[in-house]
């Protein structure tokens, strides 16, 4: 091949060398270590050294390790109250705030600020806000009558719970209210026209049009939710350091502990490669989701 | 805040809604009421904040707290300026590490969405999936493997390192928008080019760059935010007190000297450490919000 042959192959394939470097930098820095990942949990790998091929001994341990199982269920759970708030409070702000009049765009503008400051800035802001001696959100909740006394947040675990959820939902709830607003301004286009001559009060909309309509978002919402929970950490760390006695791990805190606390990389890969499967099951539904959609 | 209104949004529909609900004057005033009830509630606690940071240090720990301040100091910033190496590391820190995250995730998404948005190519679509696929996965789950490799070649402790990480996150996201910008533009302007005999790398160059200018922002913007917030893998590989990012930095400032709290120090921390995410809200809230729009749900 001349040097005529090689620039012909080279515009032939221009699309291809185009993206080829996107493709490597995944395959170095996605793929292998997902591949190292399963290679290193069937080792004693530490990070002191180690690294003999121990079968499934880890594997095995993780089934019996109860912190383990204790931080999975902890995650749930926490999973399981925080997503019906998000997803429940995000609608009822995108219903409030969907008309696009100054003061409900400014509205919107503010909910979702919060959207894009730190988690790690937020979880110390609200760790602040809680605290029983200096803590403001107490003093507002005892003064108001809520509270009789400042309480103590992170010394129980459904009380840090509750206090995590709250924060949390204060951090992330424009996320889910802006894909509503965007979700029901488009049905409102289409079909908002024809809902008015059939009359009917506004409830009624919500629930026969609206809601039916934006099923698919609120579905898509959850799912990215879901697995935004699932995958918490941050908040814990800062805010409850796993206390009371280790019981508010999450399975991610729980696999930097094991791995980055403990050295035990072997083992956290086990655990990591336990969760990896746990959250492909909800990601891949949010795939089949997503591309079975018509595009918005 | 108009912007967020350009999410599909049709003025004029919705004002059919609110009519169509039998709006009448006192809902709409309500309505409002309510509005404003919520802008206060979210607002709030930066407020809060703000005004712990402006306190003097012995009025920020005092108990019970005060909403007002009594008094007025600059102290706890100053702390925060002079903490350990000194508040400029962190940052200096911090924002090398974004712009390296936002130069490789362009430098790697650019080319990619062109590719993909303009040739004929075998697998093409192979190809796309692959390149999305990080989505799958969680990179939490990647840190172990990632940490190994990255102690034996020297990006332990490293910013470029870090940014690796960073782009991890923020590739698929980039590539998807920068394709869907590709795509949106006309053939005409491509076929003009070539029958200028400029080859295809010209032709990004002068036809697709400066067309496909709002994507680029969007994408270093969310790039930008993205990786001046990243918390964990901050934690894990930036271990060396000088190599600190501002997130990991402020929780030592939590954990202060002698173990008691420096409630306004770390008051000023966050108002710090929030600001540039908060003024490039502001500043850039159309790219924002239609990036967030175009990616959150494909």
């Amino acid at each position: 091949m001349g040097d005529a042959g090689v620039v012909r192959a080279l515009r032939r394939n221009a699309g291809f060398l185009y993206v080829l470097p996107a493709l490597a930098f995944v395959g170095f820095f996605v793929i292998w270590p997902l591949i190292q990942l399963v290679q290193i949990s069937l080792t004693d790998t530490s990070l002191l050294g180690g690294g003999k091929y121990v079968g499934f001994e880890n594997y095995s341990k993780a089934f019996e390790d109860k912190a383990f199982w204790r931080a999975l269920w902890f995650t749930a759970r926490y999973t399981v109250f925080i997503t019906p708030v998000l997803m429940g409070l995000g609608f009822a702000l995108a219903l409030l705030t969907s008309a696009n009049r100054p003061l409900q765009q400014i509205t919107r503008g503010i909910i979702f600020l919060p959207v894009v400051i730190g988690i790690g800035s937020s979880s110390l802001l609200w760790f602040w806000l809680f605290d029983q001696q200096v803590g403001l959100f107490n003093k507002i909740l005892v003064d108001i009558g809520i509270l009789s006394e400042p309480a103590v947040w992170f010394t129980k675990v459904d009380m840090a719970l509750i206090a995590v959820i709250i924060s949390i939902t204060w951090k992330v709830i424009g996320f889910g209210m802006l894909l509503f607003v965007a979700g029901i301004q488009s049905i409102n286009g289409e079909i908002g026209e024809a809902a008015l001559i059939d009359g009917g009060n506004y409830w009624q909309r919500v629930w026969y049009i609206i809601l039916p309509l934006s099923l698919r978002v609120i579905l898509l919402t959850t799912l990215i939710s879901v697995i935004g929970s699932m995958l918490a950490f941050e908040q814990f760390y800062i805010m409850t350091g796993g206390n009371p006695r280790g019981q508010t791990f999450t399975s991610v805190y729980w696999i930097y502990q094991n791995s980055f606390i403990s050295f035990k990389l072997g083992y956290g890969a086990a655990l990591s490669i336990i969760l990896t499967i746990i959250i492909l099951v909800f990601s891949s539904l949010q795939v089949i989701l997503s591309n079975r959609s018509p595009s918005q | 805040m108009t912007a967020l209104a350009e999410g599909g949004a049709r003025t004029r529909a919705a004002e059919h809604v609110s009519r169509a609900a039998g709006e009448s004057r006192p809902v709409r005033y309500l309505v409002g009421a309510v509005c404003v009830f919520i802008c206060v509630l979210m607002l709030s606690p930066i407020v809060l904040s703000f005004v712990a940071s402006i306190k003097s240090p012995d009025e920020a720990r005092a108990s019970p707290p005060t909403y007002l301040p009594h008094s007025f100091s600059l102290e706890s910033y100053i702390k925060v300026f002079e903490f350990q190496a000194g508040l400029w590391t962190y940052v200096s820190n911090s924002l090398l590490v974004a712009t390296l995250t936002i130069v490789i995730c362009l430098g790697l998404a650019v080319p990619a969405g062109y590719g993909l948005a303009r040739f004929r190519m075998p697998f093409k679509e192979a190809w796309f999936i692959i390149l999305l696929a990080p989505l799958m996965i969680p990179y939490q789950a990647l840190l172990v493997p990632l940490y190994l490799t990255f102690s034996k070649v020297g990006l332990a402790n490293s910013h470029l390192g870090l940014a690796m990480v960073h782009v991890i996150l923020q590739l698929p996201f980039s590539i998807y928008l920068m394709r869907n910008s590709f795509e949106s533009i006309p053939r005409e302007l491509e076929e003009a080019a070539k029958v200028d005999g400029s080859n295809s790398f010209q032709t990004l160059r002068s036809i697709f760059l400066p067309l496909a200018m709002p994507a680029i922002v969007t994408v270093a913007l969310f790039a930008f935010i993205a990786s001046w917030n990243e918390f964990l893998s901050a934690l894990i590989f930036m271990n060396k007190e000088t190599s600190f990012t501002v997130p990991v930095m402020l929780v030592s400032v939590r954990s202060g000297k002698f173990g008691a709290v420096d409630w306004g120090s770390l008051q000023a921390g966050v108002i710090l450490s929030i600001l540039p995410c908060v003024l490039i809200y502001l500043l850039l809230q159309k790219y924002y919000v239609a990036g967030f729009l175009n990616g959150a749900v494909k």
